[in-house]
């Protein structure tokens, strides 16, 4: 579904990407994760065409969309959903006005109540509707975030560091809604992170960036078995617990889930 | 030498960042303009930039208003009366108050009020990455943010200028009647006479101007700030905001000034 192919940036003498190649097939959950400064944010900035790179191809679908006008990126930007490390709510908006708020710019409805509601039952929100952005907690609002990422049903959703900021359990939870969001609507995800419990919570194939390359790519299994001295303290040492996402927390026991 | 090759570098710098901010600020004026006759409009965006822009800056706008017309008719009384001119004062009120006074002191008013705040806004949400997630969305960020306030500004300052003469001839009357024991007929008479159809048009071509160029002055500068500034750099691009607008409407004010009463004989 999106292909990248000898990706380089820079911003003056800083050279942050220098030649990433990655292939992201449909239905994937691909987790990007590296050290700050490492580039993951930046890669996801051009693979949402809100930077152009200095070199390569970005291919959406079969098309090359990296040099695609603004205008142009229109009918490829409404398949995708993003949910940005501030949750960049509108805040002069209430949380319904927010989540339906592609609906209302690209479909022209007027109200959105009903679906927004949908949305925000998605994500664990009730009755927070008709609430000010400024009047929900950070974890409500990455929800909220979330709830309008999906609004449209995109086909791709991007995550810039979605438990960054997040006390553990809330973050957890996000973790748990990327991974029940995945399941129900078969979405494409890519997610930037370097939170080890949530990246090996949520992941189907994991990439990790080092000064600006991929220095190593796999499943989840294959990543905690990886050699490379880098990925290795990195991995373990950022890591409180490696999660499951087939462990289920039933109350009193954790029982494992096949999928 | 090496002085010489400082200044010419700094000189040179200074030429290339004045051309390219004056570079983005036009396209960024021409694609508003553009997309503002484009649909889908945006009504209760505009009403909401309209009532914030227009009605809650009206007392502060009648306000000061008044007190330009106090003052000018204060300061224009004692000079007149140097002269044995004093009788001329209501022409004094109505040509300084008409012409210029109750245009500049709005605008300036809502440079230091609007044009800040837009600028804050709008750097605000740049910060907090609103503006990037508007992007994502595929939403236009000129035609959702600047288009709105650009015609909300550009329609509001004539309204607003309108006001301020009104009030700023009102003070004027009172200052010339109360203070100065002065006939009242006789200074409405005197202000009508110097009181033409086209000053008032000239000054609402005026306003809207000035309207124009604090949304755009406004939205330029809080669209300027990076994500990386923080709350610094929201912090300058809003005093540098106020600061500019006010430049640039003494800068349109001159050449309109020049343009319609002395090149197009405007009365």
């Amino acid at each position: 579904m999106i292909e990248v192919k000898d990706l380089w940036k820079s911003f003056g003498e800083n050279q942050v990407l220098t030649g990433i190649d990655l292939h992201i097939p449909r239905g994937e959950t691909l987790v990007i994760m590296g050290p700050s400064g490492c580039g993951k944010s930046v890669l996801l900035r051009l693979l949402t065409g809100l930077m152009k790179p200095d070199r390569g191809q970005i291919w959406f679908d079969g098309l090359e969309i990296s040099t695609f006008s603004k205008k142009k990126l229109v009918p490829i930007r409404r398949r995708l959903g993003m949910l940005f490390q501030s949750a960049a709510l509108f805040d002069f908006m209430t949380v319904e006005e927010n989540v339906g708020f592609t609906l209302t710019q690209h479909q022209g409805m007027q109200n959105v109540h009903s679906i927004a509601k949908e949305k925000l039952k998605l994500v664990d929100l009730h009755n927070v509707e008709q609430l000010k952005p400024a009047e929900i907690s950070g974890g409500m609002r990455k929800r909220v975030g979330l709830a309008r990422a999906i609004a449209d049903d995109p086909e791709v959703i991007f995550y810039d560091e979605p438990t960054t900021g997040l006390d553990p359990v809330t973050g957890d939870e996000i973790n748990q809604l990327m991974f029940n969001l995945h399941e129900k609507l078969n979405v494409t995800s890519v997610i930037v992170t370097h939170d080890m419990d949530s990246a090996f919570f949520v992941a189907t194939r994991m990439v990790m960036l080092h000064r600006g390359r991929v220095i190593a790519e796999g499943t989840p299994e294959e990543m905690k078995a990886e050699e490379n001295p880098i990925v290795r303290q990195f991995i373990y040492s950022g890591s409180r617990k490696i999660l499951d996402p087939h462990l289920k927390d039933t109350g009193e026991t954790i029982e494992r889930v096949e999928s | 030498m090496p002085f010489l090759i400082s200044f010419l570098e700094g000189l040179g710098k200074l030429t290339i960042s004045f051309l390219t901010t004056l570079g983005e600020a036009t396209c960024l004026t021409l694609s508003a303009i553009g997309l503002a006759f484009q649909p889908p409009y945006q009504p209760k965006m505009v009403l909401r930039q309209s009532y914030l822009i227009g009605v809650t800056a009206l007392p502060i706008v009648i306000f000061t208003g008044i007190f330009t017309g106090l003052v000018v008719a204060t300061q224009g009384y004692y000079q007149l009366r140097v002269l044995s001119a004093e009788g001329t004062i209501g022409g004094f009120v109505s040509v300084t108050i008409i012409k210029e006074l109750g245009l500049v002191v709005p605008a300036f008013v809502m440079a230091g009020r609007i044009g800040a705040s837009i600028t804050a806004e709008l750097g605000t949400m740049k910060v907090t990455e609103q503006i990037d997630a508007l992007e994502v969305m595929a939403v236009d960020p000129v035609k959702y943010l600047v288009v709105p306030r650009l015609v909300a500004c550009t329609i509001m300052l004539p309204v607003l200028s309108m006001f301020s003469i009104a009030f700023g001839l009102a003070g004027g009357y009172f200052v010339v009647i109360k203070l100065f024991n002065m006939n009242g007929n006789f200074f409405l008479k005197n202000l009508r006479a110097f009181m033409y159809l086209s000053s008032i048009l000239v000054s609402a071509v005026k306003a809207t101007a000035f309207g124009t160029s604090i949304a755009i002055v406004g939205c330029y500068k809080g669209f300027s700030v990076s994500s990386a500034d923080g709350a610094e750099g929201v912090g300058r691009a809003t005093t540098g905001s106020a600061v500019t607008a006010i430049m640039i409407i003494l800068i349109i004010d001159f050449f309109l000034n020049h343009l319609l009463y002395a090149v197009l004989n405007f009365k």
